[in-house]
């Protein structure tokens, strides 16, 4: 009777490791497949975008949600591959210390006591990652927000010591190799069997969020000479580009498989579609009393310019300065398009002071073609020196900086066109993937956005899913997004079978109410 | 070493595992043995459940049966498109029973009962690809039942008595598929009520029309279970007044379905004895399960269930080998409650074929070992649940499941 027992027992303990098992399950062998690339060692180049950068700062969540990250999970389920690594950060309110000072900001989180209230706000908290803390080893995740392309191959732009002055970057400080190390070198030095290149954006988007405030290099190759506002040169752009395409995916280079993605339109981006272009609440008495101001220089001046065959009529008509009661008056700006009538106006017959002739030179009122940086919304309407008489935006006019102008729109339009040329033909001729990352936020961007997986997504700032709270970067689900479209175009290019991204699952915006 | 086995299982975690729905159907190593048939044969004091009707045509005076099961069930989910895969690793159930009769005459027979026919035990990986509807639950039921039994005539019986039952649920959630805190932490809530009563009642007959045949049917009362200030705590909130949740308390009802039995047996010749029963569920009352929290600014949870009614077909045979040894074996077709679209992974569970054996060893006259062996097989289903809802819309949450559960349980009748 003995036995009864012993053989139920033993019964009862074979039965605890008896699992389920799926007749075809996705952790078989075969399941997914590597098609024709090599997910083995996967690196990803390119800045913010790449980084997990997000919300105005670099966060550990941030970098979690990153698309490479994303994308390595993916790969780790069609084949056995390398741990994906990245830089990460110390915690997750964002911001970096050089030496102890605090050299970037924290993030922003929405911040607010209702929906009504509610606004983005840097998070109430002091960084705790320091630059000068090295990382060692290397790391998948090559992405460097702020770098241009031509900095992933800038010998020293992760020496520390050059943080300061701001000839390095903090971002890659912390994990460059040497102090010598390039982005792209690192990236090489892991021998990377798949990658992918999302680089360029900065070249033309930072003159863009700067309102404009650079010149776009045509012509001139000598990196050292570009402002950090500046266009980089289409041309430049795309020997760079290709030098990077070359060492990773050529035949005298790794000769890796990988995908590239372009740039995006930056009138896409939340960053210029918050602040509208007649923000400006006037009473009546006041409007009047502005009309009164600048009615000589419409009624006079103006005409007379035209008639002196100094200005076409057609400008003449874009600088006139017209206020009415209501809330929705256009700023003033300095727009540096414009021919510049300081001098004339000091001259007979206007005999114009100095000051007054220099406020008029550039002016001009906004119209719905500009668009006003997100940054700028802060300081629309406030006053100088607490002259309630010296408003900002208008009876002070707004700098170049706080307005990209319709001209400056369609430079960085044209610009952004010839880049994505350029990368679309290295992706022909290395025969990588690209993911057209212009086309597909052009559809986001549009009023009322698309739905993607079943999830609304827009560029809605803040409730549009997309973008963080920077207006810039995006999203976990904007990067969810990115992420899947890269492994529809790894699937189509490489005839692959792998598992796309559950956009649903990934978040947007955090709220949280300690805000500075 | 028999000690040592039923020690160890007695000390496993005193929660519930199920069978179609959250029926946990273990209220007897000898019936279960045989398919969990029951209402038409009289073996010993597991009639106080299948029963009470039958208590009565017990021979001895005393009559005791009390056994315990351990459930491991388990569950694997997977979807293909977006490469996600989950396994539970749920506690071990250990539902049990404990029967009473004694008969006061020939005529009347006095009984009492307690044991666990509802319950659910299921723990996923904490914010998995469906923790949005379910991280873990643990509900468990246990009934308490005082029993009369009394022959109208030699060969039919009637019985049954009120039932008191203690429930309790422990059920975590995360809030939605995205909020987290600053830290990336998902946010979450737990609602826990125990020692929730409610009150209900069984009633049956036996009658045998021949001496080798008997004919059962039995009923057992919905019970609605309602926990009222149960206790909800939300964890991992984000710090800010643009979300509603704070800890609350709640209240909510969950349906312990009336079931309907009716079978027979027949006992071939000294060896062999057939049983047959039909079980009917009446899950149609569980059709939501709608949590309604105290705070007026935490929205409701409102989950539709759709449960419809389902029945269970049983068979069951019995070989008495000796006088020491009595082997047993059957097979049930268990019909799950759960609708198309509705198949949410809180309760996972598909149709099953379940097969049974087991045995009894007469120690003595008075005291016997039964041994009892339940494997359910569940095939491969591709379901969803589609009524989770997010800013007015129905997101799906789909994929293939498959659960298994395999159940060894022992017990003893005792009997002078």
């Amino acid at each position: 009777m003995k036995n009864y027992f012993k053989y139920m027992a033993i019964l009862a303990l074979g039965i605890i490791s008896c699992e389920p098992e799926l007749e075809n399950s996705i952790e078989d062998d075969g399941f997914y497949a590597a098609g024709e690339a090599d997910f083995t060692n996967y690196v990803a180049l390119g800045n913010s975008l790449t980084a997990g950068y997000a919300d105005g700062a670099l966060y550990i969540t941030g970098q979690e949600n990153s698309y490479p990250n994303i994308l390595a999970e993916k790969f780790a389920l069609v084949q056995e591959t390398m741990d994906f690594t990245q830089p990460l950060v110390n915690d997750n309110f964002g911001g970096l210390l050089l030496g102890g000072n605090q050299i970037a900001e924290t993030r922003f989180v929405l911040g607010g006591e209702s929906l009504a209230t509610a606004r983005p706000a840097r998070y109430n908290g002091t960084p705790t990652t320091e630059v000068t803390a090295k990382l060692s080893g290397s790391f998948g995740n090559m992405g460097v927000p702020g770098a241009k392309s031509y900095h992933l191959l800038a010998p020293g732009y992760g020496n520390v010591t050059g943080v300061a002055t701001g000839a390095a970057n903090p971002y890659f400080a912390r994990f460059a190799s040497t102090e010598n190390a390039t982005v792209l070198g690192d990236a090489i030095a892991q021998n990377p069997t798949f990658f992918t290149l999302w680089i360029g954006n900065n070249d033309v988007l930072s003159y863009a969020t700067s309102g404009g405030d650079g010149i776009y290099q045509e012509g001139n190759t000598n990196f050292s000479e570009y402002g950090s506002n500046d266009i980089t040169d289409a041309n430049a752009f795309a020997f760079v580009y290709n030098s990077i395409v070359s060492e990773l995916a050529g035949q005298d280079g790794l000769g890796a498989e990988g995908v590239l993605i372009n740039i995006p339109n930056v009138t896409d981006i939340p960053f210029f579609k918050v602040v509208p272009v007649n923000p400006i609440p006037l009473d009546a008495a006041t409007a009047g009393a502005l009309n009164a101001q600048f009615g000589a220089y419409n009624t006079a001046i103006l005409p007379g310019l035209v008639q002196a065959g100094l200005l076409t009529e057609a400008e003449a008509n874009s600088r006139k300065i017209i206020f009415a009661e209501g809330a929705q008056n256009f700023v003033t700006l300095v727009d540096e398009d414009l021919t510049d009538i300081t001098g004339v106006l000091q001259q007979e017959p206007f005999n114009l002071d100095p000051q007054t002739a220099g406020l008029l030179g550039q002016l001009r009122q906004a119209t719905p073609s500009d668009l006003i940086p997100l940054t700028s919304s802060s300081f629309i309407g406030t006053t100088v020196n607490n002259n309630p008489m010296l408003v900002n935006g208008v009876s002070v006019p707004l700098g170049d900086q706080h307005v990209l102008t319709a001209s400056e729109q369609a430079l960085v339009a044209q610009v952004t066109a010839q880049y994505n040329g350029a990368i679309a033909a290295i992706a022909q001729n290395y025969s990588l993937g690209l993911v057209d990352v212009n086309t597909l936020l052009g559809t986001i961007g549009v009023d009322g956005g698309t739905i993607y997986q079943g999830v609304p997504i827009s560029s809605t700032f803040v409730s549009g899913g997309a973008f963080s709270l920077d207006g810039v970067h995006l999203t976990p689900r904007g990067n969810a997004v990115i992420a899947n479209e890269i492994v529809k175009e790894i699937n189509a290019t490489y005839s692959a079978n792998m598992p796309g991204v559950d956009v649903g699952s990934y978040g947007t915006v955090t709220i949280n109410n300690n805000v500075q | 070493m028999k000690r040592l086995f039923v020690l160890g299982l007695m000390l496993m975690a005193g929660a519930i595992t199920y069978a179609g729905g959250y029926r946990v159907s273990l209220q007897g190593q000898r019936s279960l043995a045989m398919g969990h048939t029951g209402v038409a044969v009289v073996n010993n004091a597991e009639l106080a459940f299948f029963n009470p009707a039958g208590l009565v045509f017990l021979e001895s005076k005393i009559n005791a049966a009390v056994g315990v099961s351990a459930v491991f069930s388990d569950v694997v989910y997977q979807n293909e498109q977006y490469g996600q895969i989950a396994r539970t690793d749920s506690p071990v159930g250990t539902p049990f029973y404990a029967y009473f009769s004694y008969k006061l005459s020939d005529k009347f027979s006095l009984g009492f009962a307690a044991y666990t026919p509802y319950g659910s035990s299921v723990a996923w990986e904490k914010d998995w690809a469906g923790s949005h509807l379910v991280n873990d639950i643990e509900l468990a039921a246990i009934y308490v039942q005082a029993l009369a039994s009394y022959k109208i005539t030699e060969n039919l019986a009637v019985g049954g008595g009120p039932i008191y039952v203690s429930g309790s649920v422990n059920f975590n959630r995360n809030l939605n598929r995205t909020l987290t805190d600053l830290e990336g932490e998902r946010s979450n809530v737990t609602v826990d009520a125990s020692g929730v009563s409610a009150f209900g009642w069984s009633a049956g007959a036996m009658w045998s029309p021949m001496d080798s045949l008997r004919i059962g049917v039995n009923y057992r009362s919905e019970i609605l279970v309602k926990a009222k200030d149960g206790d909800a705590d939300f964890e991992n909130v984000p710090n800010s007044p643009l979300t509603p949740f704070q800890d609350t308390k709640f209240d909510a009802t969950l349906p312990l379905p009336a079931e309907l039995s009716v079978g027979a047996s027949y006992q071939l010749n000294d060896k062999w004895l057939f049983a047959f029963d039909y079980n009917r569920t009446f899950w149609g009352v569980y059709e939501s399960l709608d949590i309604d929290f105290e705070n007026a600014n935490v929205p409701d949870s409102q989950n539709p269930r759709q449960y419809e009614d389902a029945s269970i077909y049983r068979f069951g045979l019995q070989y008495t080998a000796n006088t020491t040894v009595t082997l047993r074996a059957g097979y049930y077709f268990d019909q799950s409650p759960v609708q198309s679209g509705y198949f949410a992974p809180e309760t996972p569970r598909n149709d099953s074929n379940n097969f049974t054996g087991g045995l009894s060893v007469n120690v003595s006259d008075s005291f016997a070992i039964d041994a009892s062996f339940l494997y359910s097989r569940f095939e491969e289903i591709n379901e969803s649940y589609d009524y989770y809802q997010e800013n007015g819309q129905n997101v799906p949450f789909g994929g293939t499941y498959k659960s298994s559960a395999f159940v060894p349980g022992l017990g003893v009748t005792f009997k002078i």
